[in-house]
Order: C-alpha cells, then structure tokens, then sequence
C-alpha cells in the first residue's frame, strides 16, 4: 500500500478509508471462522499433521527408516501400529509420512494458484482475442482426465518430487484460471474499476492492486479446494511410482510397497494406518475448504 | 484439442529402455533407427496421427504385437468395471442426494452429505484397500480379485467387479449426490412445486413428476463430467486390482516407454471423454425441452 501513496496522493481520503473497511470485514469473517465448527475441526486435523509434517523424524519414537530384525510384527506395546517387511516402526513411518505429502501438495497448488491467478486475470479483465486464445487452450487441456495428463508427462520428463509438483501445479492452473477469470468479470464492471480506468491506471495495475485484493476470498477458497484435489491426485501418482521414490516413509509409498501382502488378511497393519493418515489429511482440509466457503459466500 | 497433449510426450532413450541397460551402444541404436524412433520428432508425429485416423495404431514397441490387439480387449475390460460403478452409483448417489434435498438438514441429510463429500475426497486406492480388507479379506464376502475365471458367467464376473468398484462409487457418489441435492432444494423451493400442491397433487406425485423431472438435469451433467475422474481412477484402481484394463495399458506403456501404446491409449481415453461430454449435451437437450431447438415454444 506504501508504495501507492505517492501515485493517488489525490485520493488521500479515499486511500485512508478502504484499507479501514477493509479491516473490518476481515476481522468480521476471521469471527465467523472462529465460530464454524466444520472450519475448527479441520485446521485441528491438518495442524496435527502440519506439526508432524515438521518435526519429522526427530520427534517420532524410532527412526522411520532404521531397519530391524523384527519384521512384520503386529501391533503391540513395544511398536504401537506394528513393523514393516523391513522391520521399521509403522507409526514412526505414518508420523514422519506427513512432510513429503505436505511439502509437494502445497508447493503444487501454491505454482497453480499463482499462474492460473494471473492468466484469470488476464484473461478475465482484457476479454478479446487473449481471452478467446487461452480459454480455447484450457479448454484443450481440461479435455484429458488430469491423471492421465499428469502419467503422461511424468513418463516423457521422469518421476521425481520436483517434476511432480510443477507438473501437479500446471495440471491445476486452468481450473484455477477458469475460476478466477469467472471472478473477475463480476468485478469488471464494477465502479472502482471504471474509476481507476478513468484516472488513466495501467491495466496491471489495475489488476493486481486494485482487483486482485478484492478477489482474494474467492481465490483463498479455490487454494484450499485445489489443495484437497492436489493431495488426491499426488497420493494416486505416488502410489502409481511417479511421485516420491522409497525408502521416503510416505503414506501412499508405504501403501504401494505393502498392499501386496494383504492376500490373506494378515499383515493389515502395513497398509490400515497410512490409509488412515491420508484419509484424516483430505478430510481436515477439505473441512476447512467447506468452513471458508461458508464464510465467503455469506 | 488431443493433439497438444500427445504432442508433448517426448521421448526418451527407447532402446536403451527395452534393451535394458546392458546392451551395447550400436544395438540401442539399430533399434531405434527399426522402430523410428531417431527421426524427428515431427515426423514421427505426422506419422503417427495419419496412420491413427486410418485405424492403425502402430505396434507395441514393448510387446511387438498391434497395439490394437491389446488395447482392444483392454478396453472391453475398462468398460465392464466403469459400467459396474455406473450401475451402482447413479441410481444410489440420485436416491441419496434426494433424500436428503427432500430431508433438509434433518440427520439423515447430515449423514448422507458427511459421508458423501468425505469419500469423495479419500483417494480411491486408499478406500479400496480398506474394503479389500474389511469385505474381501475379514468378512470374505466378496473376492479380493477382479478378474473372474475364465469362462465364468455374468453374475460371477459381476461379483468379481464389485469390489473394484465400490471404491469407484464412494468417490462418485459424494459428487452427485451433492449436485442432485442442491437441484432438489432448488426445486422443492420453486413456484411451479408449490402450485402442483395447491393443485391437489399428492406428495409422491409432485416429487415424482415435478421436483425429480427438474431436478434431474444438471445430475446428468454432472455424471458425464465424472467420466473424466472415472478414467483416471480407472488407472489406479486397475493397477491396485491388476486388472487387465485401458488404465492399466496406459499404466504399463508409461513405465516401460511404450509410446504408441501410451500415445493410443490416451488419445482413446480421450475420444471416449469426448463423447460422454457429447452424450450428456444430448441427453440434457432430450430432457430439457427449454432448451430445444425449434421446441413447441
């Protein structure tokens, strides 16, 4: 905001009054979060996993990739969720399993919500033939199941965590252009806009200071949506071997490596509480999705 | 629109990928230079995409067979398992999302949303291992394998089928289920619902003919969209099954750089995309007759 001041130093008053009301809806919409119990309950779920997606192997009981000789044991006092075919504790490996997931996903939609924000914007603010262009070429891409997109790149590019986020992140940026673009033409046509038109603004100005604060809630919605999706589809990909390779304790690798013991039921420890973590994960934030769409929408 | 995507998918060292890495420089290459692999890429490309629109698909580069021969079976295989989870899904997820639309906030619709939008957001492998363990494994009511013997009958192949499926359905249904929901709040609000009370219909009547009628249009539109998920989860539940299927051709030929069985998979996945999104834009106009060309309006 600092740095505007000297370009609308006419507009002082007004300057001085939006920032205000601003505030004062936030503070207004932070109190509804706080009273949504779907919101609460999410952000405790995904805080767990936040809190141990951090800590990581330094605060879980053994160490998740330490071999042992006790292999294969069932749950009991000594390993609480039971060993693997390698003999490392399962509940180290569910607890440290939480960063990877929580690293790429996130990192994933941060690359989708930045360049589907912008491309929105653009599209959505200039309409014409940039719009017509690159609405035609999200339409191509969202014409594929993203999972098969996602395979196929992987394949041409090779798997690796880094691959994975950028591919995940550009995967997700038409759905989120296509949101935002949606957004922006309800904004457009507002007074503020025409305004700032008139004072003679340039377009990226007028797009990323003067719309762009005021979509935000729409675009904060769309992130923790896109987050619950990107955690899908990285877990799927992981589990196809696209994604983090072993011996990483993450939850869909443990599932891919073990779920073939399962033939005859015994053995269920390996696969039951990494199904578990994920589960709790994309339940916690698709309730906080739910929470701030609530809000949002009022 | 396909052509982008099957456009991007440079290719790696495919010799060197089949040949393993033990095989001599000169081999890799008299490989490459049979199988046309070290032209450029753009002529591979055209190559490729005249030859498709004449029905030939190439040869597997992994199996030396038509790609068609395996793609083919494949397919067949694809359609049963999305045909079980169709089969399932629509009619249980339109009962549910109009239960609890009719239900408003009541407990059942508490139930039924909670449960719906928090298996949809579950990765589909994640919900079939647990009802692998908990219908296959513990309770044995259902085999944990999908394919059926050879030779079996329908029912048998069916009952394979389900298990595979279930996990298909608990993605799907919190989807429709919430959009046949939303529609059905939508018209049990709408004026033409309060006047066929006021005209003395009985509950049944005015749900049967006029709040479902309305109500069910967007749901199949939404379905339609589904079967893009449906391919992808496909993929991962065929892989988990090993069942011989579409996503678990697509699946193989990504591993082991198969391009003309990847490139023919994903281009068939994509026209079969098409024409459920065309099937649905008919079957909405068949339903609707607002928005008819040349209706009796």
């Amino acid at each position: 905001m600092s740095a505007m001041t000297d370009d609308a130093a006419g507009f002082e008053p007004d300057a001085g009054l939006v920032p205000s009301e601003a505030k004062i809806a936030r503070r207004e919409m932070v109190r509804q979060l706080l009273r949504s119990k779907t919101f609460i309950t999410g952000n405790i779920i995904v805080g767990f996993w936040i809190f141990w997606a951090i800590a990581g192997s330094r605060l879980t009981p053994d160490d998740p990739l330490e071999q042992t000789d006790n292999i294969l044991k069932a749950p009991s006092s000594a390993y609480w969720f039971g060993t693997d075919q390698f003999g490392r504790d399962i509940l180290s490996r569910v607890l440290a399993g939480a960063t990877s997931t929580l690293t790429v996903a996130p990192l994933a939609t941060l690359i989708a919500i930045v360049c589907g924000t912008a491309i929105g914007l653009v599209t959505g603010y200039f309409g014409g033939i940039a719009d017509e262009t690159i609405s035609r070429f999200v339409d191509a891409v969202l014409a594929l199941p993203l999972i098969v997109i996602a395979v196929s790149v992987l394949t041409a590019l090779g798997s690796s965590n880094v691959t994975l986020i950028f591919v995940i992140g550009l995967v997700f940026t038409p759905p989120v252009s296509r949101t935002v673009r949606a957004t922006v033409l309800g904004e457009r046509q507002l007074d503020y806009v025409q305004a700032a038109q008139l004072r003679g603004e340039r377009a990226p100005y007028i797009m990323f200071v003067e719309i762009l604060p005021n979509i935000m809630g729409p675009i904060v919605v769309e992130a923790t949506v896109r987050l619950g999706y990107a955690i899908f589809a990285i877990a799927g990909l992981t589990f196809l071997g696209f994604g983090v390779q072993p011996p990483s304790p993450d939850w869909s690798l443990q599932i891919s490596e073990n779920y073939t013991l399962l033939n005859s039921g015994t053995y269920w420890w390996t696969v039951l509480f990494a199904c578990v973590a994920i589960a709790t994960l994309v339940i916690g934030v698709n309730l906080i999705a739910d929470g701030l769409q609530q809000v949002v929408d009022e | 629109m396909l052509v982008f995507v099957t456009a991007s998918l440079l290719p790696g060292d495919i010799g060197r990928n089949i040949l393993g890495p033990f095989a001599s420089e000169s081999d890799v290459a008299i490989f490459n230079k049979a199988a046309g692999v070290d032209r450029p890429l753009i002529t591979q490309y055209l190559d490729w995409i005249s030859s498709f629109l004449r029905g030939d698909l190439g040869t597997s580069l992994q199996y030396r067979v038509p790609v068609s021969d395996l793609l083919g079976p494949s397919f067949v295989n694809s359609i049963k398992l999305a045909a079980v989870a169709f089969a399932i899904v629509v009619p249980l997820s339109i009962i549910g999302g109009t239960v609890s639309g009719l239900r408003r906030n009541s407990v059942t619709d508490r139930v039924i949303t909670v449960t719906g939008v928090s298996f949809t957001a579950i990765p589909e492998f994640v919900t079939a291992i647990v009802f692998i363990l908990l219908f296959g494994l513990w309770l044995g009511w259902l085999p944990v394998s999908a394919t059926a013997p050879e030779g079996s009958n329908v029912f048998t192949q069916v009952e394979y089928l389900l298990l595979p499926s279930f996990a298909l359905v608990a993605v799907l249904f919190g989807y429709i289920a919430r959009i046949t929901r939303a529609s059905v709040i939508e018209s049990v609000d709408a004026d033409y619902t309060r006047t066929a009370y006021l005209k003395g219909l009985t509950k049944k009547q005015v749900v049967s003919r006029h709040v479902l009628r309305n109500s069910l249009l967007p749901t199949i539109a939404v379905v339609a969209t589904q079967v893009g998920y449906l391919i992808g989860g496909l993929l991962v539940i065929e892989k988990l099954f090993n069942y011989n299927g579409i996503g678990l051709r697509i699946y193989t030929a990504a591993v082991n750089k198969d391009y003309p069985m990847l490139q023919s998979g994903v281009l068939l996945v994509g026209i079969v995309y098409l024409l459920a999104t065309l099937v649905a834009d008919i079957l909405y106009s068949l339903l609707n007759p607002r928005i008819r060309v040349g209706g009796d309006q």
